[in-house]
């Protein structure tokens, strides 16, 4: 047990020590949507997320990402996926990879705050982490064993328009998506997701704390399918409502938990999610001294 | 082959940003677009006891990487000592906050709440 242990030090050492220092996040709750804060310019952030999906007419899923989220500059943040997910009474997959990218057209606050965010996905139909809601994605799309969904494999390319507002310490986001299957006679399919989330205190206390208010965001998120270009609409898709909360901790942790309610038949009835993530500044001065460039 | 191009896209997409990220823009021009009304603002936590260290405490969680734990710049963000800056107004430090220098590599810092924002320019107006 004590070996195990120190092996894991000595990895969480060699993951930490060639960045130069951890930050305090202030990371949003969201997990689905997107506000239009990038992550700073040469910080990594390291995040794992779990859905937890209950589902009817057959197993229970497991579904789990890592995310490599780097601020290449104050308006670009690309980030690297990898996805799997573990079917109970099934089997264990990885399902894919995806390569997304936000840019900020507008240099300065507006009123309303655009983000362009374009997207690469290269997964099997076994992926279940439900990242985003599109098209006519119904429950029981995922009832099938994962054997026979790991043999279709999808090239997709996903755009949005994260669309963000602060005020008075609330954020509101609203995210209209369409993605669109690179393979031939693939229409285009359409979703949306939508947050509103607030700090649970406005000011920071004067001394580091690790459960004072302004460490928790709280918020709630809507998100769902909307047909596609043969069949825009509600028919035949589905819609989750979900609370989620974020915890911000001194140490540069961020936990988060969101329990999704399906709003309809064609959804499932909880879809349970939790992330925790980490942020590194100084990424870009490692890179450059990987390659031989000035730091 | 698709794969082998997107790979030398990004490459090169990175490589552009990374170059952007150096771009220099004189404090002067960036406080000389603030508008008149955003300069004029006051803090409302001018006379707060607390925000002081409250603002101390968030310049190092969020600001310290770049400008140095003593506000007095980086290889990453220049010294919050200049006299340009010292010269700001309130209003005028609290709308960088908000904004950024987006093209210089400073991100806008709207995610922390307003008064947040506000502690930190206390704190920085504090500076000897």
């Amino acid at each position: 047990m004590q070996a195990i242990c120190k092996s894991y030090a000595r990895l969480a050492l060699l993951i930490a020590l060639p960045c130069s220092s951890l930050l305090v996040g202030q990371e949003s709750p969201y997990i689905v949507t997107y506000d239009h804060h990038l992550e700073e310019p040469g910080n990594l952030e390291v995040e794992y997320f779990s859905t937890f999906g209950a589902q009817r007419a057959g197993n229970d899923f497991h579904a789990f990402w890592v995310e490599l989220e780097y601020g290449a500059t104050a308006w670009w943040t690309t980030e690297f996926y990898l996805d799997g997910q573990t079917t109970f009474g099934d089997s264990t997959l990885f399902t894919g990879f995806r390569w997304e990218n936000r840019f900020r057209p507008l240099r300065a606050e507006h009123f309303i705050n655009p983000v362009v965010y374009i997207e690469y996905e290269n997964d099997s139909e076994a992926d279940k982490i439900i990242k985003e809601v599109e098209g006519h994605d119904v429950e029981s799309d995922f009832a099938v064993s994962n054997a026979t969904l790991r043999k279709e494999h999808d090239h997709e390319l996903e755009c949005k328009l994260i669309l963000s507002k602060d005020f008075k310490g609330w954020n509101f986001a609203l995210n209209p998506l369409a993605t669109k299957n690179l393979s031939p006679n693939n229409p285009w399919e359409f979703g949306y997701a939508m947050g509103l989330s607030r700090p649970l205190a406005l000011k920071a206390s004067a001394e580091p704390c690790t459960l004072c208010p302004e460490n928790f965001i709280a918020g709630v998120e809507l998100y769902g399918g909307l047909g596609d270009t043969q069949s825009f609409g509600l028919h035949q898709t589905s819609h989750y409502l979900a609370p989620a909360i974020a915890w911000n901790l001194p140490s540069g942790w961020t936990v988060r938990l969101s329990p999704g309610f399906g709003l309809n038949d064609n959804s499932h009835h909880l879809l349970l999610r939790w992330g925790l993530s980490r942020e590194f500044s100084g990424f870009t001065e490692m890179l450059h001294s990987w390659f031989g460039g000035r730091p | 082959m698709k794969l082998r191009h997107a790979l030398i896209s990004a490459a090169a997409l990175t490589a552009l940003a990374l170059g952007q990220s150096r771009n220099d823009e004189p404090a002067g021009q960036v406080l000389a677009r603030i508008p008149a009304k955003a300069r004029a603002k006051c803090n409302p936590l001018a006379n707060d006891p607390d925000a002081t260290a409250a603002g101390r405490k968030l310049f190092e969680q969020h600001c310290a990487e770049c400008h140095g734990e003593t506000a007095d710049g980086s290889k990453r963000g220049p010294s919050l000592r200049a006299d340009a800056l010292q010269q700001a107004t309130p209003g005028e430090i609290f709308w960088i906050l908000t904004n950024g220098v987006v093209r210089r590599g400073m991100p806008a810092w709207s995610k922390l709440p307003e008064p947040q924002r506000w502690q930190i320019v206390t704190w920085l107006r504090s500076l000897p």
